[in-house]
């Protein structure tokens, strides 16, 4: 007891903030010893030798291609005055992203506010047009209201907010394509029309959105006690884990119409592609959530039972939440590897962001902007890894990860 | 169990109840399922090529025939008057270069950024950051590409070519220092075979030396200086193997050495460059997650830094790295295959694009190219698990 006394105190008083000042800073972190200044200077020169042809290149590059394109680089081709059903679907999810955010994560953190001023960020891009900004700022308005309704939802209707997304996800598709005939209902824009940013996007939230419930239901057939859902599981991973993802692609594009009896019609090249993404992406999801499944102590499964509750109930409520938790980094990890992936179909000769950016370069009026082009490309793809790396980092900590 | 005792009293529970029954019962019904869908597809198939190729419907005839195109890169003879078979040899071939030549490069440089990465020196240790940062958040086509279009087609015309020592960058690609064997070769070939067989046996005696005796010798040095000495040897004793040949500037062109096209290494340093971001981070976390008492322990038993490291830091980091490095390898190999977008006659460019064209015989290329991918990502796996399950903890 008295041990225990004195090691508490011991800590509240130890250690004694250390203050550097800038040379302390630098004498600690990069002139310590020689070796270390001998590096630190090695880098220093390194970085003189990358950083002054970099920025000399970039501010004596001319860099119109960018905003002349930028429509394209967005959209693709999708037509003028359809547009406002992409801004449809921008609302629906500023909306539900800022219901979700404030019903789920009651707490204000600096995060929140950064989130929720997302859309009026992206207003300060330079050269975008003054309609799109208009809509921008309508879209931070619904964010926030929506924020302000989900701030003060009942908590019990808390599960409300999922079908809504669910319900989201599914109109999504419509709106974009659109039904029917002009008069009555939304024109149709066939989906050779949709491209860049769109198209990208739209591949990869319905690749994961699609993935995910499959790998998993696979990850379960593998960890299974019935000997046939685990061959066949350990067959269709195994195979899809060991070709390529071009292979499937290509095949989808090439050779499913011979799979299909004759007289079917063809089917739409873009839901083929999302076909072969989201079954490659499925078998790496199961792989990664058997990971969560074989953490999960057996005495979750004997106390589940010890309850009463059937097997069913046991995976739903007992072992997939506490094996999802343990595997959220990784499955996001694994997403952001799907969202990269979704560049492949610009060599299956599709229009996505990677294949716009190849099409843009090829434009005889804007020949020779390679580097401009795909550095700005570039810069989209990070932008939206990096967020989604960081989100998961935030998730991490707010789900305990690794405290339980 | 608990079942068996509550119906004991009324004799067996009717049958769509019985547990085991209903498990019976679903996985026949799946399995009849999928191998019902498999039957749907597979006769789809058989009709639709029944009708485009009459009586044979899948045969690999084709490989015997006159493929009858150029490949710009060949590692065996290779002609427009050779077969398809040896046509999808080459392909193969040029992928199995290029995976392991980015395997061992990714290797080298993620190894160096890991270590960086652990630098206490804050430059160092940002420099490294950013370029894991940067290279895991962009796709892999993306830098490809760049790398291909927007570096090495916009490198100078050979005239002005950048010269880095003997290396000549240029649009025609890269020259380097190139060995051409003379007479000896041949012969050299048997004295590194028989080098590289001492230093292994040398290696094992050393092991079972070490296992006796408590005290490891530090086996890969011993083992590597014996394979160099033993290849030292042998050049000077034979009279010369190589005479090494340098790249020159001669009109519009260069002469000697050896040029390197601009799509190799493309496909090489982009798989390089984008997987070694990876490893890096493999490599950093693997070194973290040694607990730090074991370095204490270690320095408190009077072993000096490189000791630690060797005998107690690394074979421990090693248990952890080894199965995520594994699948960056196979990732590695299979991103390969993205070659296409640079113009690299890798395996799928050469059969997955040219002969499937030509032949029409889009079944049996993908059979192929799938069954030569498979095996590849199998084998590499099944290596990884042996050298992983022998390096593993052994618990008692």
């Amino acid at each position: 007891m008295a041990t225990a006394v004195t090691t508490r105190e011991t800590r509240l008083l130890a250690p004694p903030m250390q203050r550097y000042g800038l040379l302390g800073w630098l004498r600690k972190n990069l002139f310590g010893s020689v070796t270390d200044t001998i590096l630190t200077l090695l880098a220093l020169g390194f970085l003189y030798l990358i950083l002054r042809p970099l920025l000399t290149w970039v501010f004596s590059t001319s860099w119109a291609v960018i905003p002349a394109n930028f429509t394209l680089v967005l959209r693709g081709s999708y037509p003028e005055e359809a547009v406002s059903r992409l801004w449809i679907c921008l609302y629906l999810l500023f909306g539900l992203a800022g219901f979700s955010w404030g019903l789920w994560l009651r707490k204000i953190q600096p995060i929140t506010f950064f989130v929720l001023l997302i859309p009026a960020l992206l207003a300060l891009i330079p050269f975008i047009t003054t309609f799109n900004r208009m809509n921008l700022l309508v879209g931070e308005a619904i964010m926030l209201v929506a924020y302000a309704v989900g701030r003060f939802w009942p908590q019990r209707w808390q599960g409300f907010a999922g079908y809504l997304w669910v319900l989201a996800l599914l109109a999504v598709p419509f709106i974009l394509r659109g039904i029917g005939e002009p008069p009555l209902l939304l024109p149709v824009v066939m989906t050779n029309l949709w491209g860049g940013l769109l198209l990208t996007l739209f591949l990869a939230v319905f690749g994961i959105v699609l993935s995910f419930p499959l790998g998993v239901l696979l990850a379960l057939g593998r960890q299974s006690n019935f000997p046939a859902f685990r061959l066949l599981s350990v067959i269709y991973i195994e195979f899809i884990r060991g070709v390529p993802l071009i292979t499937l692609l290509f095949m989808g594009q090439a050779m499913l119409q011979y799979f299909l009896p004759p007289g079917t019609p063809t089917i739409d090249r873009v839901i083929r592609a999302l076909v072969a993404i989201t079954l490659f992406s499925a078998a790496y999801t199961a792989e990664n959530v058997r990971g969560g499944l074989q953490s999960i102590p057996k005495g979750q499964y004997e106390a589940a039972s010890a309850l009463g509750l059937s097997t069913f109930k046991t995976t739903l409520f007992i072992i997939l939440p506490q094996a999802l938790r343990a595997v959220v980094p990784i499955l996001v990890g694994q997403f952001i590897g799907l969202f990269k992936d979704t560049s492949l179909v610009a060599i299956a000769g599709m229009l996505d962001l990677l294949g716009i950016g190849r099409a843009v370069v090829n434009n005889p009026n804007w020949l020779g902007n390679h580097q401009q082009v795909y550095i700005f490309i570039g810069m989209i793809y990070w932008i939206f890894c990096y967020a989604m790396t960081y989100a998961s980092r935030r998730l991490e900590r707010t789900l305990g990860v690794g405290e339980r | 169990m608990q079942k068996e005792l509550g119906f004991s009293g009324h004799g067996r529970p009717p049958f769509w109840r019985d547990e085991r029954i209903l498990s019976i019962l679903s996985q026949v019904l799946v399995v009849a399922a999928v191998a019902g869908a498999f039957y749907f597809l597979y006769s789809n198939l058989m009709a639709a090529l029944t009708v485009r190729f009459g009586n044979n419907p899948i045969s690999f005839a084709f490989l015997d025939q006159t493929a009858g195109f150029d490949i710009k890169e060949f590692l065996i003879p290779y002609s427009r008057e050779s077969t398809y078979a040896t046509a999808f040899l080459v392909g193969l071939l040029n992928t199995l270069i290029v995976a392991v030549l980015g395997i061992v490069f990714a290797t080298l440089l993620g190894v160096a950024i890991g270590v960086m990465r652990l630098s206490a020196n804050f430059l160092v240790n940002s420099i490294a950051g950013l370029y894991i940062n940067i290279f895991r958040n962009i796709p892999l086509l993306l830098l490809l590409i760049f790398w291909s279009q927007a570096v090495f087609l916009k490198l100078p015309r050979v005239q002005e070519a950048i010269m880095f020592g003997p290396v000549f960058f240029s649009q025609r690609g890269v020259a380097v220092p190139w060995g051409i064997p003379t007479d000896s070769w041949p012969r050299y070939l048997y004295v590194l075979l028989g080098g590289f067989a001492l230093a292994i046996l040398v290696g094992i005696v050393l092991v079972q030396i070490g296992k006796r005796t408590g005290r490891m010798p530090i086996v890969s040095l011993w083992t590597l200086l014996i394979f160099v000495t033993i290849a030292t040897v042998g050049w000077f004793v034979l009279p010369q193997p190589l005479t090494f040949s340098f790249p020159e500037l001669t009109g519009f062109n260069t002469s000697g050495g050896r040029v390197l096209s601009p799509e190799f290494m493309a496909i090489l340093s982009g798989l390089a460059i984008y997987t070694a971001a990876f490893i890096a981070e493999i490599v950093r976390s693997g070194i973290q997650a040694v607990s730090k008492g074991q370095r204490e322990a270690a320095s408190a038993l009077g072993l000096t830094g490189f000791q630690t490291l060797r005998l107690v830091i690394f074979p421990q980091a090693l248990r952890v790295i080894i199965p995520p490095l594994t699948s960056q390898y196979l990732n590695l190999a299979k991103n390969s295959s993205l070659a296409i977008a640079v113009g690299y006659p890798d395996l799928f460019a050469v059969a997955g694009n040219t002969i499937r064209n030509q032949t029409g015989r889009e079944i049996e290329v993908f059979i192929l190219i799938m069954g030569v991918y498979l095996a590849l990502s199998l084998g590499t796996s099944l290596i990884m698990n042996f050298y992983n399950r022998r390096i593993k903890l052994i618990e008692r």
